[in-house]
């Protein structure tokens, strides 16, 4: 009887808008940045409505995995200027400086605001905060809750979220389209895992803070989630991706899982050898090492101290001399972390002990543990100014999604969760400062797109049982093209292989394959959703990284190995367009920092 | 050498309202744990087999299931522990099913919610002022009820949770005890009302079992028992000097 009279309804809503909800602030993604920001949204006014949308619980996403630490500049052996410095020359000068410089200026209020949330920081003896030593980082200024940092940072952010009524979360809640009126952003289309229905959550601005996408590639510390959904919506509504081409593969993941092991394990003073048990970092530029028994060991700046991609470079070359060994899952070196004995790394290095004892069968107390270089992060993203805005009205971007660019060309360890913090914070405030006077646009208008996009999304599963192309296939060969054409070293083959692939593979997704017909936890969409979101991540990298004719910082091209400010020191922009991305630059903002070689090695 | 092993899987279509067990049989690989199989089976076998994942190292706690009838992470139980098979998978004891394996856990973060899970402060310090201080002793005192990465293998594993769906549980009142155990939190008083309500630790009977399955060593039972001892000196507190017990 119930369902005879609500079957009329259900027809009707065929013809009909989807339903829209109303807030002020929606943010899209539920990790350190999108948290952050619905804090500060809700602080610049209790009576604003703030949406978290997340297309996981917050506590599942990936800001959970950082492990070594939050860089910021308090203790008095520091200055602001000491951490511009390593960022800047970090980033091989591509960083923008005004940005770096407030970024590092406002990371140690936000850290000790996290402290006062609850974060449990490791400690010294006087109850201060500790710091440890990171690569590329001249001084201790890494804050550390032993080796879960980001877990840390996760979960005292989402348990403070909680005080704050005004925060309404849509968890489990796939972000589908941006909804724009009269060229401001007012919302996003969103589909709920659960009953499979699309709504549109509208909003005075929107942030985006979906984090990375490091899932177009094969071999990645990423979680499943990372694939690059947040930047596909800013992308597809015209906003550029800026210096997508800069990959950051970290030195030290376990061979087949991809599995992070964190450089605090260098931090603290663990060393990377090659079969022949050389410390082979040495022969390439990053400075003399010392005996581990000498305690100024480790040096800051110097050997396994050096900057990530530095060192995940040193081990091709190191792999092109024969020096590495090999195994099941590939070449390997060893993080040897043996002498800093039992109770040192199970106080601050536990996590490494339990993945490396569960997931590689290697105990670190009593063997070295066997690593490669893996993609981690993405320095590019979403093109943002110093306050998360975008060049779409309304649009904010902040963490890992957005390209601020205080990383430019190769990120610094313990820079990213700060970053999430300062630009989440910034984006989270003006957001709502924007919101707080203003009317929304026109609803209806907002609620037809949300309606296309609920048709796109029905089609793909309506067209699925007719298609012929399986998600995993096309998602295997497209991280295939990326590592083999547009990994640690390029050229302008390997590019435009890559390049070519992904055109075909952006074709043959029209065609793509769903065995799922059902509405709820349709979870083989969400597949489908995030390959489609992929392939244009995918596309963005590899065409920037053909564009740019130079070798900075993780953008290596054999083909053209120096340096040439002259041509590129600027900011490569992806726009989208239909086959493949239009390329554009705009330059590089440099106050007092004038580029120089970047040196390493005290 | 086995070359093969068999899942046993849980299936539930809310969309048909029919539940069955489903076998694959998939490649067996010594380094594969029951979470590589469930990919290989959604990536090239089924599609429209669902379950949670995202990390795969055992520190997002999206994956937890019950494997031959046991809470773990599918992430960190590996297929060569369950051999020669077959390896039976179903969704989380103690939880209504959304489909096939996935859960509805939304009434955990209501009950987490309860026990306000965040630093309570009757002086909330400016930033300018620094960080609260808090000596490595006292970090230790709470650390291991930080661990919680909310997984819900615990609650899969309470009997308690299983017949009284609104006890709050081990995960939460864990939490609640790592606040209070927090030296710069001063919100014990305010947390009192629910963790000595009906549904609060007297609910827990102390079966332990919590602890046994939390894959993170966070011992939920401990910290209850814990709550318990400061409880019972709370309560009586409460008559000896009732304008100390509440604030």
């Amino acid at each position: 009887m119930r369902s005879a009279q609500l079957r009329p309804l259900r027809d009707l809503r065929m013809i009909r808008n989807v339903e829209s909800k109303l807030h002020d602030v929606v943010i899209v993604g539920g990790g350190g940045a999108g948290l952050r920001a619905a804090i500060a949204a809700a602080e610049v006014d209790p009576g604003l409505d703030i949406a978290v949308v997340s297309k996981v619980y917050p506590m599942r996403s990936h800001t959970v995995a950082a492990e070594g630490g939050m860089a910021a500049a308090i203790k008095e052996n520091d200055s602001f200027e000491h951490h511009i410095y390593d960022t800047i020359s970090g980033s091989d000068w591509l960083a923008d400086q005004d940005a770096v410089e407030l970024f590092v200026k406002e990371a140690p209020d936000e850290l000790i605001q996290l402290e006062h949330w609850g974060c449990p920081w490791s400690r010294e003896p006087n109850g201060t905060v500790a710091v440890r030593p990171f690569g590329g980082m001249r001084i201790q200024r890494t804050w550390f809750a032993a080796d879960k940092t980001g877990f840390h940072v996760l979960h005292s952010l989402f348990q403070t979220t909680m005080r704050y009524a005004s925060v309404n979360r849509y968890d489990e809640w796939f972000a589908l389209d941006l909804l724009v009126d009269d060229g401001r952003c007012q919302g996003v289309a969103a589909l709920e895992l659960r009953s499979g229905e699309v709504k549109a959550i509208l909003g005075k601005a929107v942030i985006i803070c979906t984090g990375g996408g490091g899932r177009v590639f094969p071999f990645t510390t990423n979680a499943a989630i990372k694939t690059g959904d947040g930047m596909t919506l800013a992308y597809r509504a015209g906003v550029a991706l800026k210096d997508m081409e800069f990959v950051q593969y970290h030195p030290t993941g376990l061979p087949g899982t991809g599995i992070l092991i964190t450089e605090a394990a260098r931090g603290e003073g663990g060393i990377l050898v090659n079969k022949n048990g050389r410390r082979y970092l040495q022969d390439y530029n990053l400075g003399r090492p010392l005996d581990i028994s000498d305690p100024n060991h480790p040096q800051n700046r110097t050997m396994e101290l050096g900057p990530r991609d530095r060192l995940s470079q040193a081990f091709i070359l190191e792999e092109q001399k024969g020096n590495v060994m090999q195994g099941e899952y590939g070449s390997y070196v060893h993080l040897d972390v043996r002498h800093l004995g039992e109770k040192l790394i199970d106080s601050k290095l536990p996590f490494v002990r339990e993945l490396a004892l569960n997931y590689g069968g290697i105990d670190p107390v009593t063997e070295p543990i066997p690593v490669r270089p893996v993609v981690h992060y993405m320095m590019g993203g979403i093109d943002t100014d110093i306050r998360g805005a975008t060049s779409l009205p309304r649009l904010f971007a902040a963490g890992e999604c957005a390209c601020v660019s205080i990383n430019g060309a190769n990120r610094l360890g313990s820079n990213s969760l700060t970053e999430l913090l300062v630009f989440g914070a910034r984006a989270g405030h003006d957001a709502a400062e924007l919101a707080a006077g203003s009317e929304i646009g026109d609803v209806g208008a907002l609620e037809a797109q949300a309606t296309a996009s609920e048709s796109r999304v029905r089609g793909l599963v309506s067209n699925g049982n007719q298609g012929t192309e399986r998600i995993a296939d096309i998602r295997q060969e497209m991280t295939t093209a990326m590592e083999t054409g547009a990994g640690i070293y390029r050229t302008e083959e390997s590019l435009r292989a890559t390049c070519h692939k992904l055109v075909e593979l952006r074709d043959r997704f029209r065609n793509v394959n769903l065995d799922d017909s059902g509405l709820r936890y349709n979870t083989e969409l969400i597949a489908a959703l995030e390959l489609d979101c992929m392939l244009d991540v995918a596309q963005s990298v590899a065409f920037s990284a053909l564009a740019r004719k130079e070798s900075r910082g993780s953008h290596q091209r054999t083909d053209y190995p120096d340096r040439d400010d002259d041509g590129y020191l600027k900011h490569s922009l992806a726009y989208r367009e239909d086959d493949s991305p239009r390329i554009e630059y705009k330059p590089v903002t440099i106050t007092k920092w004038p580029p120089a070689a970047r040196v390493y090695g005290s | 050498m086995v070359d093969s092993i068999t899942l046993e899987v849980f299936r539930y279509s809310p969309d048909s309202g029919r539940d069955s067990f489903q076998s694959y049989e998939v490649e067996f690989r010594d380094d594969w744990v029951v979470l590589d199989a469930l990919n290989f089976i959604k990536d090239h076998i089924d599609g429209t087999l669902s379950y949670r994942w995202s990390c795969r190292m055992g520190v997002c706690g999206s994956c937890g299931m019950m494997v031959n009838g046991y809470p773990v992470l599918s992430c960190s139980a590996f297929l060569r522990d369950y051999l020669p098979g077959p390896v039976r998978v179903e969704p989380l004891n103690n939880f209504e099913v959304e489909r096939d394996l996935i859960i509805d856990f939304d009434d955990f973060l209501e009950k987490l919610h309860s026990v306000k899970p965040w630093l309570v402060r009757e002086d909330e310090a400016p930033v300018e002022a620094g960080e609260y201080l808090q000596t490595p002793a006292e970090l230790a005192s709470y650390k291991q009820y930080t661990m919680c990465i909310n997984c819900m293998l615990c609650y899969a594993a309470c009997p308690v949770a299983g017949h009284e769906p609104e006890f709050i549980g081990p995960a939460a009142l864990a939490l609640a005890h790592r606040y209070n155990m927090d030296s710069r939190d001063q919100g014990r008083e305010q947390r009192l009302d629910i963790l000595l309500s009906n549904e609060g630790i007297w609910d827990c009977t102390f079966v332990g079992e919590c602890s046994v399955v939390c894959p993170k060593h966070v011992d939920p039972a401990g910290a209850i028992q814990q709550s318990k001892v400061s409880g019972i000196v709370d309560y009586y507190k409460s008559f000896l000097t009732p304008w100390m017990a509440k604030k």
